[in-house]
């Protein structure tokens, strides 16, 4: 951990990772919030995946996958809103076979790639100190969009994901918030594929904001303890893979993991005692 | 007096199943309407159908004189069971002010149909009208507390306090009472009999002899409108409705 921090102020590549995993971890707080609360981690996960069929394009044709990745991400979101909303009853089987047809695609694509065979491991697992300086403004703009449309229409987000039905008879368009939700989780994906790969983005997009919800009962402070939540977690992970030269995106998402487990069972406990002293007041 | 819903023959049908069939029905403005029917008789479809939330196969619906998806703002609407999953986190205050959403800044009526679709805050007017609401249904204590903490009665009252921060004309519950115990049941009848004074009501409910001594009518549903009537409910009614012998458990109180 202590050589992570001084090669720190020596590296720039690692100033580059450490600001990667803070802008990743505002998209990963309050658009995972919205995933937690609203139960669409499945949707979420299909969303991701699938964008490899976009940087697998991007790859073959010579662009930087990353400028593959949004247009594929947002084509995804709004494919599999579209199901959600028209076919609702068939909706796990037509998103399990989008997740599946994206990366089949995104492969061919890869393997097909003319010259240089690109590291298909680092777009699944990430490469958190690949990130060129550059991809920072893109990150920082993408941030930017998504807090204003959360600003801006937290209302109408907060109806629409809290109960649809009662959302369409006060005259919100459900379908377009329902949509414009799904592309903001979208522009999340890409943002958190430069920390941890597109495998393991669902784990980076949820458990913060589940954590959280073991001890807040507000969207608003949901999104802000599962914001501070993703940037302890993700430099955390990165220090502690530093030192043995792991790969940062998996140690991140283990971490991720044994902070949920724990919490898990601390809010559980914590419920237990409550449960146990409000029966007591009870005898008393 | 004027009428706000306009039913004319209507026919409804999940897939296959035809639901409802051949329904003319008719609501003067203020009055309180009780439908009742048998479980699976099509009474919470006819709700939706007014709501807009289902679209008929044929026939017309005019709810305050439109379509009923362009009503549905000056509805009010009270589930039978709530379409949210209890463990969301959001306060009971957070829930009804939802209830504002597609009025404009000064609460009025007046917002187009791409009214929601502008970023909004809530105003002060929003806050005083949620602060009123849940003075009104006595839930004004438990403004703050999660709804996932709440009793079926008071979730209820909550529900009641969401649907009335829109100030509806029209207010539409689904078995208000059916998940809470009967002197709440009461409690919840005398509050709608209040509300009665002005807004028109229409209640779905199982319990005829329980609703007859709120309601100004009843229809009774059963796929088709089998009877419409304003005199008391009785025995000849019930057997007619339900077929068969059905025995009045008198509600005293």
């Amino acid at each position: 951990m202590d050589g992570f921090f001084t090669s720190l102020s020596q590296h720039a590549f690692l100033q580059t990772a450490v600001a990667t995993a803070l802008l990743a971890s505002i998209g990963c707080g309050v658009m995972g919030t919205y995933v937690v609360v609203k139960r669409i981690a499945f949707l979420a996960g299909g969303i991701a995946h699938s964008v490899l069929g976009g940087m697998g394009a991007a790859v073959y044709f010579g662009f930087d996958p990353l400028h593959g990745a949004l247009p594929a991400a947002v084509a995804a979101a709004l494919l599999i809103g579209w199901v959600r909303l028209r076919w609702r009853a068939q909706e796990d089987t037509l998103i399990s076979a989008l997740w599946a047809i994206g990366m089949a695609v995104g492969v061919l694509f890869i393997a097909k790639a003319p010259g240089y065979q690109a590291d298909l491991m680092s777009y699944l697992f990430g490469n958190i100190l690949l990130v060129p300086r550059e991809s920072l403004w893109l990150m920082v703009a993408l941030d930017a969009l998504l807090l204003t449309m959360v600003a801006a229409y937290h209302r109408q987000f907060l109806a629409v994901v809290f109960d649809e039905e009662f959302a369409r008879l006060r005259g919100v368009p459900v379908g377009f918030f329902y949509l414009l939700l799904l592309v903001l989780v979208a522009v999340t994906v890409v943002l958190l594929i430069q920390v941890v790969g597109l495998i393991l983005v669902l784990a980076l997009l949820t458990l913060p904001a589940a954590v959280a919800g073991h001890y807040v009962h507000s969207v608003g402070r949901m999104m802000l303890i599962a914001t501070l939540l993703g940037a302890v977690l993700s430099i955390a992970g990165l220090a502690l893979s530093y030192g043995p030269d792991l790969p940062a995106g998996p140690t991140i998402i283990l971490l991720a993991g044994g902070a949920y487990v724990v919490s898990a069972m601390i809010a559980q406990a914590l419920d237990r005692r409550r449960a146990r002293l409000a029966a007591a007041r009870g005898v008393r | 007096m004027s009428r706000v819903i306009d039913i004319r023959s209507l026919n409804f049908a999940y897939g296959s199943v035809p639901t409802l069939s051949g329904i003319d029905l008719t609501v003067a403005e203020g009055e309180f309407l009780g439908i009742v029917g048998p479980n699976a008789g099509g009474k919470s479809t006819l709700l939706k159908l007014i709501l807009g939330l289902l679209q008929p196969q044929s026939g017309t619906i005019r709810v305050l004189g439109r379509l009923p998806h362009a009503a549905s703002r000056r509805l009010g609407y009270v589930p039978q069971y709530p379409s949210f999953p209890r463990d969301f986190p959001i306060t009971v205050e957070q829930v009804v002010q939802l209830g504002r959403l597609g009025l404009d800044r000064n609460g009025g009526q007046g917002g187009g149909r791409w009214h929601t679709l502008w970023p909004g805050r809530m105003s002060g007017v929003d806050r005083e009208a949620v602060h009123r609401a849940l003075a009104e249904v006595e839930a004004g204590d438990i403004a703050k507390r999660q709804i996932g903490s709440l009793s079926g009665g008071q979730l209820q009252r909550v529900l009641l306090a969401r649907a009335l921060v829109g100030e509806p004309r029209i207010l539409i519950l689904d078995e208000p009472t059916a998940n809470i115990d009967q002197r709440l049941e009461g409690e919840i009848f005398d509050l709608l009999e209040a509300l009665n004074a002005r807004m028109t009501i229409l209640v779905v409910s199982h319990d005829v002899a329980f609703i007859s001594r709120y309601v100004s009518r009843v229809a009774c549903i059963n796929r088709t409108l089998v009877c419409h009537r304003t005199e008391a409910v009785d025995g000849a009614l019930i057997q007619e409705l339900y077929g068969g012998d059905v025995r009045i458990i008198a509600h005293a109180h």
